[in-house]
């Protein structure tokens, strides 16, 4: 009988040890003789190095090595994703070395490392490094930093321009804008956001000099391609010679995606004192300052359209802040990720983006959550709400108006993903956005709410609702389509399974994506279990190093369901074939007349010749009796490509009361219908979509990392910048729609980011919602109890 | 996240670590629960050359009533201590702020003496103190006074507690059944410490007027302080909306990523307001 696994709520099979404190984290891990790193960062956001004198550290108790710049033989670190997709499109690219040589370009670039017997020798002999700094000005905001007179932070980068890259139809939007009935404008910011993994960023690295190989043990999504990164664009060292293992990761909500700078100068600081074990542990401290940000968009915004709703044009120019040096996949966001998206669920026939990447005196921005595609929803969803505020159309009824229609997919959206040049084209797989706007209207009591806002008047509470009609794109991403256009690693994308069936029947799953919190042991369990009949306990699931996984490119953008989740389908469809030649063999039939049942293999209409799975694995192994050309073991690579994107959708909606007296928000309901295909454990996806969810509130209501004009980071820990805690939260309440990915053969399509990528323009469309009454038509984030009083304030003359 | 090297004393009595504290010059801080102390040092922001651990005095812990009808509350005594204490259960206004001061494991730790010695601008408990015109005991190895909190706060981080003196008791007035206390706040989401913090004891109603009033306020001003213009204006008749825009007379407004100062001042004005209507509805 076939175990029916695939959409069970199977409890998680990693949280015995997650939840228990048996996790094994990069800081759990302590080898012989290890010794300790620490970096010593710029206290200055713009300075010149004019010097540095580390004699006094150098002589400090139990200290092994300082190195500066000067010391490290390695290139800079690399940009993999450059703004791509128009022919000769320059990108003016600086990205940080492993230590600044001349210059820091944000508060926090390391300029020197101690490696020590201990940790705190380590920090202490940081103190005793002297360095000789020349302050230069400083300049934090992006649009600021283009215009003359601003401080320059790179030869090369005129202006502080990285580049200045367009998508959609130029010419198109503006005569649809020029001829619009309605249009309107607005300025928009998408503030910059700290990731706040629970577990820090840590990594160890340890030289065998017998060997002459690297072993680098981080807290990565990605240790396929930092292995590939490190060994060709870094180190220069083979890639055979390099071995990365990311053990149990806590958290990292993209920001561990990347090349950082403490890879090479773990790595080199082990070389350097003779093979030992080096280790570096990020503070919290040093993880707000130095490992990317997210976010960080200013957005000129207009929306076109006719009175009767129908939306004709979208035209944004945004600036995209990307910090001081490049992190690995910067420019990629603001551009492929966001741009392409612009049009969210809407047939907007004419879409026309400018983004120009800028550098400024800030901590590199990168992937966060979402990346790009909660800017992109956040951006149409604000300008959905300002442009039936501005024709006076209820605004559930716009978008149902605007939305592309369920008879149109596949659909090529015009600033999109099947524009770029190339020929290899992304289509947006299937939709059905409707049900989901109307269920999730329905839970929200959207019908009644002019009475639930009167209600709320007689409290001295202002009432608001906002909606999120959204579309994800995840599984990154078709090989062809990122050669095709220049888009994406610069590398391929696709995934891959491993699949060993030992002889006492219990299997063995090894991927190349890497799990951070998501339950990846579980899932994938499921989906073998439930390929080959195999109960989940006796199927384990290896991931996370580079020896012994096969290469994959790693979790992120919502792929491993879908990327790597078919990619184990197809690596059991193997085994399970060889299974079924070799139970022909000993059933004395043809192959063809051996029919699958879960773990059953019997001869078609002779029920009670049959043999289990594990009956098939043992002999198999024994291999005491396998025919002419047939392996032994059971044993099954598959690599899969997907042949396009997958597209989540959904509605939010939020509910919101403002206290009058002192601008206070209050989320007091939540409403979320999203539709991720096929689930594979509803339980893990209701997980994802409460963080997701949460995550995005923060961004609407809390979170909001501040420097100030001279660079210093105010919000310089977790006493300043506000995560979301539990208790300012009302119950999510989440249904959902199924439209199965036509994509893959799971029917799925992901979950990570939807929660974050519809949440923030819900709550911030709730907001301006329920101040409508003072006359305000557009607040930014994060929407504080200040924002909210002061806007309040200046506008109650109108009002009156 | 380490802190600088220092040398740690395990005190064995209170004499002990007042000797100890006398002797060290103003090099030596006192611990406690170490939940304000201990981050800084992490942060090398506070480098104390000794530290001296009071934590384990038997002599400092727990709450007592005085032969007087006051209560002492031993410096360290723990905010969870506090909650659960039946002779503290009488002062319902210590119960508004308890039970939302940090987290559970800073409430496991983190004790009275502790917060009033390190004197934060924008802590709960010094309001409530303040509005219950407590008084701080502080005793060094040579002397012992019984300073009143109205006196206490200098400036931020700042009191007059010297470098030899330690907090023994908090002591608070005896409970008076003509009035009723509230403590309101608005805060900082991040730290979860107070933009703006009011607590109000008000009662003693004689007549058409007011014959008790007072009002402390935390997180606005340099220090926590009394809002003595609104105590004024409630007893002088003022009607409690008039009153409470008094609430930032004579400080020095605070200024921050979270609040600025038009906000800040506003905020305590509404603060002030709710937590005065809050002690009289708890009156009636």
């Amino acid at each position: 009988m076939a175990i029916d696994m695939l959409g069970k709520r199977a409890k998680r099979v990693e949280d015995q040890r997650l939840i228990t404190g048996e996790g094994r984290y990069v800081d759990d891990i302590k080898l012989q003789s290890m010794a300790h790193c620490a970096i010593l960062r710029s206290p200055y956001a713009h300075a010149l190095i004019r010097g540095i004198d580390t004699s006094k550290a150098k002589a400090m108790p139990g200290v092994l090595d300082v190195m500066t710049g000067a010391d490290i033989p390695y290139n800079p670190l690399p940009m993999a994703w450059p703004a791509g997709g128009s022919a000769g499109l320059q990108n003016n690219v600086n990205t940080p070395r492993a230590l600044a040589t001349d210059s820091v370009k944000w508060t926090g670039e390391g300029v020197a490392a101690v490696v020590a017997e201990t940790p705190e020798q380590a920090l202490d002999a940081l103190e005793a490094i002297v360095v000789d700094w020349e302050p230069l000005p400083a300049v934090v905001d992006a649009e600021k930093a283009t215009q003359p007179g601003a401080p320059q932070l790179h030869e090369n980068a005129p202006k502080n321009v990285v580049f200045e890259w367009s998508v959609g139809d130029k010419a198109g939007a503006a005569a649809a804008i020029d001829r619009a009935e309605v249009v309107v404008r607005q300025r928009i910011v998408n503030q910059r956001l700290i990731p706040n993994p629970m577990e820090t960023r840590g990594d160890i690295g340890l030289y065998n000099p017998g060997t002459d190989e690297y072993t680098i043990w981080m807290s990565s999504q990605t240790p396929h391609i930092q292995r590939l990164l490190l060994a060709a664009f870094v180190m220069g060292v083979p890639e055979h010679k390099i071995r990365c293992i990311s053990p149990d990761v806590g958290g990292a909500f993209g920001s561990k995606i990347f090349t950082y700078a403490d890879y090479p100068i773990v790595l080199l600081a082990s070389k350097r004192i003779g093979g030992r074990p080096v280790k570096w542990i990020e503070s919290r401290r040093e993880n707000y300052q130095s490992t990317i940000h997210g976010r960080d968009h200013i957005t000129y915004l207009e929306i076109a359209g006719k009175r009767d709703g129908e939306v004709t044009a979208i035209r944004v120019k945004t600036f995209a802040n990307l910090g001081g040096r490049l992190s690995t996949i910067g420019p990629g966001i603001p551009t492929t990720l966001y741009a392409r998206v612009l049009a969210g669920c809407y047939k907007i026939p004419n879409v026309y983006a400018e983004v120009v990447g800028v550098y400024t005196n800030t901590v590199f921005v990168d992937a966060y959550r979402g990346a790009g595609r909660p800017e992109a929803t956040y951006v149409v969803e604000r300008a959905m709400d300002l442009f039936a505020n501005e024709i006076g159309m209820d605004r559930a009824e716009l978008r149902r108006r605007n939305f592309i229609a369920p008879d149109k997919f596949p659909y090529e959206n015009p600033s999109g993903l099947g524009t770029a040049s190339g020929g290899a084209k992304i289509y947006i797989d299937s939709g059905n956005y409707e049900p989901a706007l109307d269920k999730a209207l329905e839970m929200a009591g959207y019908a009644g709410i002019e009475k639930a806002k009167t209600a709320a008047r007689a409290r001295g509470k202002y009432l608001g609702i906002g909606l999120s009609s959204y579309i994800e794109v995840c599984g990154v991403a078709p090989s062809k389509w990122i050669g095709a256009v220049g888009e994406g690693w610069g590398a391929a994308m696709w995934e891959s399974a491993n699949i060993k069936v030992h002889l006492t029947g219990k299997v063995v799953v090894t991927m190349g994506t890497q799990p951070q919190g998501q339950g990846h042991e579980t899932t994938y369990a499921q989906i073998v279990g439930h390929e080959l009949g195999v109960p989940m306990e006796d199927i384990v699931v290896q991931h996370s190093d580079t020896q012994g996984t096969p290469f994959g490119y790693g979790s992120y953008g919502s792929r491993t369901a879908s990327v790597g989740g078919t990619a184990a389908v197809k690596a059991a469809e193997k085994i399970r074939e060889k299974a079924r030649r070799y139970a022909a063999h000993m059933l004395e039939a043809s192959v063809e007349d051996i029919e699958v049942e879960g773990a059953e293999y019997r001869v078609k209409g002779s029920p009670d010749k049959k043999k289990t799975f594990q009956e098939i694995a043992f002999a198999l192994d024994l291999a005491f009796d396998a025919p002419e050309g047939m392996e032994p073991y059971l044993d099954e690579t598959a690599y899969y490509d997907t042949p396009n994107c997958t597209w989540p959708f959904g509605t939010h909606v939020a509910i919101v009361e403002v206290d009058e007296a002192t601008g206070q928000v209050e989320l007091v309901r939540y409403v979320a219908v999203d539709d991720v295909g096929n689930k594979i454990n509803p339980m893990i996806v209701d997980g994802q979509l409460h963080g997701g969810i949460v995550q995005g509130v923060g961004q609407a209501l809390w979170e909001g990392a501040v420097y100030s004009d001279d660079g210093q980071l105010l919000s310089g820990s977790m006493l300043d910048y506000a995560i979301p805690r539990a208790s300012w939260l009302p119950n999510l309440e989440l249904d959902e729609t199924v439209t199965p990915s036509p994509v893959n053969p799971l029917g799925v399509k992901g979950v990570g980011e939807a929660g974050a990528i519809a949440s923030t323009a819900a709550v911030a469309n709730a907001v301006n919602d329920a101040l409508k009454p003072f006359g305000i038509r557009h607040l930014d984030m994060p929407l504080t109890p200040q924002t909210v009083w002061k806007a309040m304030q200046t506008t109650k003359g109108a009002q009156a | 996240m380490i802190p600088a090297a220092f040398e740690y004393v395990l005190a064995t009595s209170l004499d002990d670590a007042l000797a100890r504290l006398g002797r060290a010059d103003g090099g030596a801080k006192a611990i406690a629960g170490g939940q304000s102390l201990l981050p800084l040092m992490k942060l090398r922001l506070a480098r104390p050359e000794t530290l001296i651990d009071i934590g384990r005095l038997p002599e400092l812990k727990g709450v007592r009533r005085m032969a007087d009808g006051r209560v002492a509350v031993g410096a360290l005594t723990t905010y969870d201590e506090m909650q659960r204490d039946p002779i503290l259960r009488h002062y319902g206004i210590l119960h508004d702020a308890l039970p939302n001061i940090g987290d559970v494991q800073v409430r496991n730790r983190g004790t009275i003496g502790g917060s009033i010695a390190h004197a934060d601008p924008a802590s709960d408990m010094p309001a409530i103190l303040l509005a219950l015109d407590a008084e701080v005991v502080a005793r060094s190895s040579t002397d012992e006074r019984a300073i009143p909190i109205t006196k206490f706060f200098e400036g931020a981080f700042a009191s007059v507690l010297r470098s030899d003196e330690l907090i023994i008791e908090i002591r608070l007035p005896r409970g008076r059944d003509d009035v009723g206390s509230a403590y309101r706040a608005i805060e900082q989401p991040a730290s979860g410490y107070s933009i703006a913090g009011v607590a109000a004891v008000v009662g003693a109603r004689a007549g058409d007027r007011w014959g008790f009033c007072a009002v402390g306020v935390t997180g606005v001003g340099e220090h926590p302080y009394r809002a003595s213009a609104v105590e004024q204006a409630v007893l002088a008749g003022e009607s409690l909306a008039q009153a409470a825009l008094h609430a930032a007379d004579g400080a020095t407004v605070g200024s921050d990523i979270h609040a600025d100062r038009e906000y800040r001042a506003h905020v305590a004005t509404v603060e002030v307001l709710r937590a005065l209507e809050a002690a009289i509805a708890r009156l009636e």
